[in-house]
């Protein structure tokens, strides 16, 4: 019995230490794979997120350049590349050669400038919209990220449910009637809301308070890094009247809910801001649903909201590679490339100026010409906020702030002092 | 004599030295069977543990790294902020309207499961199915339930003229939504640790109280509850402790994962989090996760003894029942 019994523990045992190793071994293990391979060919990677439209384009410099391979790895959302870059980053190894970065958490990446190559260069000079190459560039002038995509700002609408409460449907005479200011939108919307159709006119304050902050020059910080957030007239003054045109016009449906992706089949509401991007996102949740268009105007002028860079980090071990795919893939006509596959909307002037984004058109949205006018958009685009370390974390604060307004838990001002706690817990 | 003196020497010094390493092999094996659980705790358990403990006596940016030394800076901050005793608060409600009902349900279901069911391992293997589904699959799932406007629920008791209830608004219904999930998940787990142990009640018990005279409830209680204890003590106490980590279910309640505008769902882990990875200041999380150790360190002592104070007295109770 005892001798029968002997190995079997002894088994377990060695089982049990076996699998404690591999365990640990595998844990430290993870994430070394990048670099050069013997044979003097370079291995790529590159780490993008959603939908870059890079997969043909890769195939292609494999193609053009025999001792390249490239490696992709592609993080399902900007959330989950974001996590994993700054985890990387702070452990100092594992980034890929190329790692794709979202406009919206540059700026606090751009505190640690230094762990990025300075990209700046006589080949690319001139090749992007000014703000679009500014954001990213350092105090130093090192430019730390080439730019991908932009996301110029229109106004999408319902042209069936303009129709039902006697508003014009036309693309043109929606964007005279929607005119140019925010108040002549809010004005529209009071009108569409009394003719009776039951519908709101916009999806959230949240989301129209996007429109408005990307107006404003130095909404939350100063270029010296202090924060100006909760002292900012011009902010309280947008804060008020965003809230003002909620309590009639909002359908208080804060975005990427499931609420509010079920309410595009539902009839949730009437208007919405649309970044370049964001059609992909309409057709997508109001499929079968008819009616969409896009009128050629935004409120308060131009207004840009998301996009994306290239960056190569000092980890990368093939950093003249890397810059040479990187400057590669941004070059105006791969990114008409990308756009005509996924619809991520160019940044490079000469991509802007080109037949084939000036002539195309989006079915879903009634064929309007959306390369004509997210274009016109991009042109409109005068102002640069200015987004430093906290952006990120203030803006999310205020975003809250309206959303408990909107969800009738405070009043404005009270949770306009909430807000100005949670600023003043950043420290 | 000299050669054969030797070889006597020779063999007695091994019979000593396989004297000597079976008794080494007898005391030390043991621990070094075991040893590879202690090792692997001590990388990733104990080491994590104290260095949090560094981590949170310092400014500590996720990507800067460690900045100056702080003292309990930190721990005092993070105690004045209202987000910290908010998330305290839900955690616990979430974790009661969680584990009471678990463990209530679970109990009752393993009782059923214990009787002489026809296909009884479909039934057992049954109520472990909810368990396997990933709890972001979970989320998703009943993320369409409670839609506050176009939710599953909501439509039902709009179709009985019963006001929709604003699951992601209102504190009490979304603690509650976010219980019902992680209930789903966990009480076939804890029922099958419950099962387990019923199976090991001596059926000569309830045939002697049937004969007796007593019912299936009157068993139950008098027999398989007070038998059970120290399951329900260890269920009790790890339920406690996961209660007091849950994460996943809230963070998938909504896209942005905070927790709600207003905190209203906002647990302790979610904060630790938002404080790490929202505002990278891993200082400031250091000095909540270590905090949270500590209330979960203090939660479990409460509750052991407790449930000790509680088991002993039915023991008690049956041993003079016993008696008379």
């Amino acid at each position: 019995m005892t001798v029968k019994r002997f190995p079997r523990t002894k088994f377990a045992a060695v089982v049990a230490g076996a699998a404690s190793i591999a365990l640990i071994t595998t844990g430290c293990s993870a994430g070394t794979d990048s670099g050069t391979s013997a044979g003097g060919d370079v291995t790529l990677t590159v780490a993008t997120f959603n939908e870059f439209g890079y997969e043909d384009l890769f195939a292609k410099y494999e193609e053009a350049n025999p001792n390249v391979t490239i490696k992709h790895k592609k993080a399902a959302t900007s959330n989950e590349a974001r996590d994993n870059l700054t985890t990387r980053l702070a452990a100092g190894s594992g980034l890929s050669d190329i790692e794709a970065i979202e406009v919206d958490w540059l700026p606090e990446l751009l505190q640690y400038s230094d762990q990025f190559i300075d990209l700046a260069s006589t080949d690319v000079d001139g090749r992007w919209l000014d703000w679009k190459e500014k954001a990213a560039t350092d105090a130093d002038g090192r430019l730390i990220g080439y730019g991908t995509d932009i996301g110029p700002e229109a106004v999408c609408y319902r042209a069936d449910l303009f129709e039902a409460a006697g508003l014009p449907t036309d693309r043109a005479a929606v964007a005279d009637m929607l005119g140019t200011s925010w108040d002549s939108y809010y004005a529209a919307g009071e009108k569409f809301v009394s003719a009776g159709t039951n519908v709101p006119w916009f999806d959230s304050a949240g989301a129209t308070w996007q429109g408005v902050v990307n107006q404003i020059p130095n909404a939350y910080e100063k270029e010296d890094g202090s924060i100006i957030a909760t002292e900012n007239p011009e902010v309280r003054k947008a804060y008020d009247s965003v809230l003002d045109a909620s309590s009639t016009l909002s359908a208080r449906l804060s975005q990427w809910s499931d609420d509010w992706t079920a309410s595009f089949q539902n009839d949730g509401f009437a208007t919405m801001l649309c970044p370049g991007w964001m059609l992909g996102v309409i057709s997508g949740n109001a499929d079968g649903v008819a009616g969409w268009d896009i009128a050629d105007t935004f409120p308060g002028g131009g207004g840009n909201w998301g996009g994306s860079y290239l960056t190569v980090p000092n980890q990368s071990k093939n950093q003249e590679e890397a810059q040479k795919l990187a400057a590669w893939l941004t070059a105006p006509e791969q990114q008409l490339s990308a756009f005509a596959s996924k619809g991520t909307f160019p940044s490079q002037i000469d991509a802007l100026a080109s037949d084939e984004l000036l002539g195309a058109t989006n079915e879903f949205f009634n064929n309007a010409p959306t390369g004509e006018i997210l274009a016109n958009r991009a042109a409109a685009v005068d102002v640069t906020p200015f987004k430093g370390a906290k952006y990120f974390a203030i803006n999310d604060a205020m975003q809250q702030a309206i959303t408990r307004v909107e969800d009738g838990l405070m009043s404005a001002d009270e949770s306009w002092a909430q807000f100005e706690n949670d600023v003043n817990a950043l420290g | 004599m000299t050669a054969a003196i030797d070889v006597d020497a020779r063999s007695i010094r091994r019979i000593a030295l396989n004297h000597r390493l079976s008794r080494w092999d007898v005391r030390f094996s043991p621990y070094l069977y075991i040893s590879p659980f202690f090792v692997l705790f001590a990388l990733v358990g104990l080491f994590p543990l104290l260095y949090t403990a560094w981590v949170s006596v310092h400014d500590w940016n996720l990507i800067g790294g460690q900045g100056d030394f702080v003292g309990i800076d930190n721990y005092v901050t993070v105690l004045s902020q209202q987000y910290f005793w908010t998330s305290l608060r839900n955690t616990f409600s979430i974790f009661l309207f969680s584990s009471v009902p678990q463990v209530v349900l679970a109990m009752g279901i393993a009782a059923f499961l214990d009787y002489n069911l026809r296909a009884k391992t479909l039934w057992r293997m049954g109520v472990l199915l909810p368990y396997v589904v990933a709890p972001v699959a979970v989320a998703l799932i009943f993320s369409n339930l409670f839609g506050d406007r176009f939710g599953l629920i909501n439509e039902i008791l709009g179709g009985v003229g019963i006001d929709a209830i604003r699951w992601h608004v209102d504190v009490i219904p979304s603690h509650l939504a976010i219980a019902t999930m992680v209930n789903f998940r966990w009480t076939g787990y804890t029922t099958l640790i419950f099962l387990a142990a019923m199976q090991a009640v001596p059926r000569d018990y309830y045939e002697a109280a049937i004969i007796d005279g007593a019912n299936r409830l009157r068993t139950f209680w008098s027999i398989t509850v007070p038998l059970l204890r120290p399951v329900i003590i260890f269920v009790i106490i790890t339920s406690t402790i996961g209660g007091l980590q849950i994460f996943d279910e809230p963070r998938m309640f909504d896209q942005a994962g905070q927790g709600g505008a207003n905190r209203q769902w906002q647990t302790l882990t979610l904060y630790i989090y938002e404080l790490g990875w929202g505002q990278r200041n891993f200082g400031r999380a250091s000095a909540v996760a270590w905090l949270l150790f500590l209330v979960i360190i203090l939660i479990a002592i409460l509750n052991f003894a407790i449930t000790r104070r509680i088991a002993g007295s039915t023991e008690r109770r049956i041993r003079t029942k016993g008696k008379r």
